[in-house]
């Protein structure tokens, strides 16, 4: 067998030969990170123009958008990676899914502090218990929960395994945000972006949104990855490689 | 151009507040995040680099 054919997606399912790809690619995802927000920011503040409207204060939008999405896709990732460690007991999958809870308890936090911001001049009121508000501040408790149910069991494959149980079961939660606006009468608007028709806001507006978007992403991945190399070496510290690993550094 | 001046853009057309309040906490969480990733990376190398000398002492004391 030729070395091109032993290749597998599953050599990188070890930690060990994770660890450094996960090294590697971190500055480039953060280097991504940081230019498509420069070029995210100036579109949002000097290209998109006034709301007719809402005037600036719309311009809130091109991080609450993105913080929202953000907060609901790292989720679906931390369910998946849950997932395939619970049913494939595999290590790094477990690992992954921890590392992305605190990224996306913090887009959360963007999305409904934002929200908030928004809200009180739109809506004349910081907060209201609508279906959209109400089910994004369940999905930060989900987040918390992860994190405090996996912090507060010593014995790591229980600790993954509760962890995952909570994130799985709390994956039901994500259709209803997103749908929320649809299937109640809300205070919050209806989608921005919709797949099926054209956007409804300016052009300019649009592409600060997604390249906004896109940045959040990129920060995300990189933001998990370095997380997740810390993680690595702390639940992988018994074994030979991590300890050439610290060991070499001096 | 929107903006005529430094101070028409800080005001925000009156909303400087709710705009301004975004994207610095925004901005406050993201730095924040990324100083703690740097020093957990940190105590993390730190923490096992002490554990192996203990443990390594540990060996050499059995032995």
């Amino acid at each position: 067998m030729s070395k091109s054919e032993r290749f597998s997606w599953f050599l990188f399912s070890s930690p060990q030969t994770f660890y450094p790809l996960a090294g590697r690619m971190q500055p480039w995802f953060a280097a991504l990170a940081a230019v498509l927000c420069a070029v995210g920011l100036y579109i949002s503040f000097f290209v998109a123009p006034t709301d007719a409207q809402q005037g600036e204060s719309y311009r809130i939008i091109f991080i609450h958008v993105p913080a929202a999405w953000m907060s609901m896709f790292l989720y679906l990732v931390m369910g998946f990676w849950s997932g395939v460690g619970l049913v494939l007991n595999t290590r790094l999958s477990s690992m992954v899914a921890t590392a992305l809870a605190p990224t996306g308890a913090l887009f959360t936090f963007i999305a409904l502090w934002t929200g908030a911001l928004w809200g009180k001049p739109t809506w004349g009121t910081w907060w209201v218990w609508d279906a959209r508000l109400t089910s994004e501040l369940i999905l930060l408790f989900l987040y918390i929960g992860f994190m405090a149910l996996q912090a507060a069991i010593d014995d790591q494959r229980r600790a993954d395994k509760a962890g995952a149980v909570l994130a799985l079961v709390g994956v039901i939660n994500i259709p209803i945000i997103y749908f929320s606006v649809k299937w109640w009468s809300t205070l919050h608007q209806g989608a921005s972006v919709s797949m099926k028709s054209a956007p409804t806001m300016a052009a300019t507006m649009f592409a600060g949104m997604i390249i906004m978007a896109l940045g959040f992403w990129m920060y995300s991945i990189a933001a998990v990855l370095a997380r997740v190399r810390c993680v690595i070496l702390e639940r992988e510290r018994h074994t030979e490689w991590v300890m050439a690993e610290i060991g070499g550094r001096k | 151009m929107n903006w005529q001046s430094w101070s028409e853009f800080l005001a925000m057309g009156g909303y400087a507040l709710y705009v301004w309040g975004s994207y610095a906490v925004t901005l406050v969480i993201l730095v924040a995040e990324i100083v703690a990733l740097v020093m957990r990376r940190r105590g993390v190398v730190e923490g096992l680099t002490k554990y192996y000398a203990a443990r390594g002492r540990n060996h050499e004391a059995k032995a």
